[in-house]
């Protein structure tokens, strides 16, 4: 299960060629109701059936959050990922039936702060999008800089600079722009809190920045969905349901579980939340961690794997599922 | 409603009281003939007609009563509510969920009318009209968690969420079982439950705080908690303890009956949309012993329960000097019969 609430049926109400390889989906209610209103910085799971096989990915939602007539997601295509971005690209079209999780916020803000500063790369823009609407609608103080490769891949860079106006920075690489990172970060005043999501070099980069300089890790804030890696094909066992499994090298260990008719329990499936835990009752071989969730202690122990996004090589793995 | 509500005080003279309505419809939380701590959650969804569980927020024959105290306890003590200054928004997410909630479960008594954030508040039993701006704190007599719950039964906390834990940052609270909100302010999930015996060997906060910072919007859950309470008094405060605390030492067989209650908490959780906190609300039940063992399965179990409960636990919830005193007046309504699993009353 995940979680209690129930899935929302949705009809997708647009799709939007934004640039060469980003386009945007809009949802409404099938039923033709309000969806729930969100947080800024929350995402949905989007339920995909991909010819036969089931997608569920996470999108951040970048509408305004108090707009509860419809749901926007921007999807980067990823040509060699393992397909999801690549079904909603090519499939999905105006009209069509869908289901979407509730949504599920893993990067709110903090409300506490006397500011905002947020750090955007690429596709981590999405999250932002939502927080601003949010923030500027009660008057908070909040500033963006944002880094794309080119203007032509730089995502909603005019509608923010004009709906935001100075609040906003772009940084375009080919122009050889660059954040100043160091400067941005020693000249904030107190209460400032720091947000950044975008692709791994960039969150490493001011995560390691912030940390040198002194930024305490509660006024720090990140985000990342890691994509399920593809690796090799493995067996499990379940031991609960009684059940040994195959996990084939495009699917994770989650999505097998489910397609066996097996429950678990899930929110983000990106290796960040901890809600798909689930503990390890034999292992004769390695467990490839790949989540957020787990401290380095607990993956060394062996005792626990994120199906999510983990996998495993080795003889035997018996998980309590 | 098929009822209405009551005209009783819960101070000085104590004339509350339960109609037989409220008795059979009361949450009675024990399962079992034993009891110690859970992680005893189970998702809040509604339950049958009539019951506690029927609708998101319980509005029974004590309402108008039990509003009247928490303005006399407000207007002694302000500082019952508190809302740090970045919870206005959580604030004005749960004025939202039970304004919605109310009008549609109980339409003869609250109405709301929105146009955008044009909102236009009636609540018919306390004679309340009221047009305001949503998200707009001017319009409003008083921040919106205060107004809203100076017009909802039960006890309410605001739990911010981050850094992986659980911050007691906002709440109003005038009925609690010995707890302060000006105390816990600001507090950490661990830090307000450092009182509570036992159950942090158990494990029990870290497994609840792992399960709440998941909590899902849509779907809330349920507990109960319970103590004893000399007299029907909604305000066991630390703040007033001496007002209430040297009662413990006036029981006796007689008086038993009518002075000693459970105390029975509906605890929900929600999480809210727009801040991401967590709402908690606290609704307290209460019934007098003599009231309680007119359902015999109750009387036999409680009984037993009261008799067997590890000391610790009754040193926290405050009756160990009167546990055996308890026990003694029980064991007349206990014929040692075995009884049925489950809390509802057999049926007659």
């Amino acid at each position: 299960m995940s979680v209690g609430a129930p899935k929302i049926p949705v009809t997708v109400a647009e799709v939007v060629d934004v640039n060469a390889l980003i386009k945007r989906f809009r949802f409404v209610r099938s039923d033709g109701g309000a969806l729930p209103t969100f947080s800024g910085g929350a995402h949905i799971v989007v339920d995909m059936d991909d010819n036969g096989t089931r997608r569920l990915n996470p999108y951040s939602l970048m509408g305004d959050p108090a707009d509860t007539s419809g749901y926007e997601i921007s999807v980067r295509r990823d040509d060699q990922g393992r397909g999801g971005s690549l079904f909603l690209h090519r499939q999905v079209k105006p009209g069509m039936q869908m289901q979407i999780g509730q949504p599920v916020n893993l990067f709110p803000l903090d409300l506490r702060a006397r500011k905002h500063l947020m750090i955007a790369g690429g596709i981590g823009i999405t999250p932002f999008i939502a927080q601003m609407a949010q923030l500027a609608a009660r008057g908070e103080r909040f500033e963006l800089h944002y880094a794309a490769r080119n203007r032509a891949l730089g995502a909603y860079m005019d509608d923010l600079a004009r709906r935001h106006g100075g609040r906003v920075r772009l940084y375009l690489d080919e122009e050889g722009h660059a954040i100043d990172l160091k400067g941005l970060l020693s000249n904030q005043a107190l209460g400032t809190h720091l947000y950044v999501c975008g692709p791994k070099p960039m969150l490493n980069w001011v995560l390691t920045t912030a940390r040198a300089m002194g930024w305490p890790d509660g006024a720090v804030h990140s985000e990342e969905f890691l994509a399920p890696p593809v690796g090799k094909a493995f067996d499990v066992r379940l031991q609960a349901s009684g059940l040994t499994i195959r996990v084939e090298g495009n699917q994770s260990l989650l999505e097998a579980i489910e397609k066996a008719g097996v429950e678990a329990p899930y929110l983000c499936r990106g290796g960040a939340c901890g809600q798909c835990e689930t503990e390890i009752l034999k292992c004769d071989g390695e467990i490839l961690h790949n989540d957020h969730w787990l401290t380095a202690e607990q993956k060394a122990s062996g005792c626990a794997i994120m199906p999510c996004v983990s996998r495993f090589q080795g003889k035997m793995l018996v998980l309590n599922r | 409603m098929g009822f209405e509500f009551n005209r009783e005080t819960f101070r000085d003279d104590f004339t509350f009281r339960n109609s037989a309505r409220a008795i059979k419809r009361f949450p009675f939380p024990f399962p079992e003939d034993n009891y110690m701590y859970s992680v005893n959650m189970e998702p809040h969804v509604p339950g049958a007609k009539g019951s506690v569980f029927e609708h998101l927020f319980d509005v029974d024959e004590h309402y108008l009563a039990e509003m009247h105290d928490r303005a006399l306890v407000l207007k002694e003590d302000p500082l019952r509510c508190q809302s740090l200054p970045h919870m206005t928004l959580a604030g004005w997410d749960l004025l939202e969920l039970i304004m919605v909630s109310k009008a549609r479960d109980y339409p003869e008594w609250f109405s709301l009318t929105r146009d955008g954030n044009q909102w236009h508040w009636i609540n018919r039993p306390m004679q309340i009209e009221q047009k305001f701006t949503f998200l707009d704190e001017s319009t409003l007599p008083y921040g919106p968690m205060e107004y809203i719950t100076r017009q909802t039964q039960g006890d309410f906390t605001l739990q911010d969420q981050r850094e992986n834990n659980l911050w007691l940052d906002a709440g109003m609270v005038t009925t609690q079982a010995d707890w302060s909100m000006d105390f816990d302010v600001g507090m950490g999930f661990h830090e307000w439950h450092a009182p509570v015996p036992l159950a942090h060997q158990m494990g029990v906060f870290d497994r609840a705080l792992k399960f709440l910072l998941n909590l899902q919007l849509g779907a809330p859950v349920r507990r109960f908690n319970w103590t004893m309470t000399i007299d029907p008094l909604l305000d066991t405060s630390p703040e007033t303890y001496p007002k209430w605390g040297p009662s413990r030492t006036t029981l006796t067989q007689e008086n038993m009956g009518n002075r000693m209650h459970l105390r029975v908490e509906l605890q929900t959780l929600h999480r809210l949309p727009r801040s991401n906190a967590i709402v908690f609300p606290i609704r307290a039940y209460l019934i007098k012993f003599e009231e309680l063992v007119s359902v015999p399965k109750w009387g036999r179990r409680l009984h037993r329960v009261v008799r067997d409960l590890h000391p610790d636990l009754a040193a926290y919830k405050g009756f160990l000097r009167n546990r055996d005193l308890m026990a003694n007046w029980l064991s007349q309504y206990d014929d040692g019969k075995p009884t049925s699993p489950g809390w509802l009353a057999d049926p007659e």
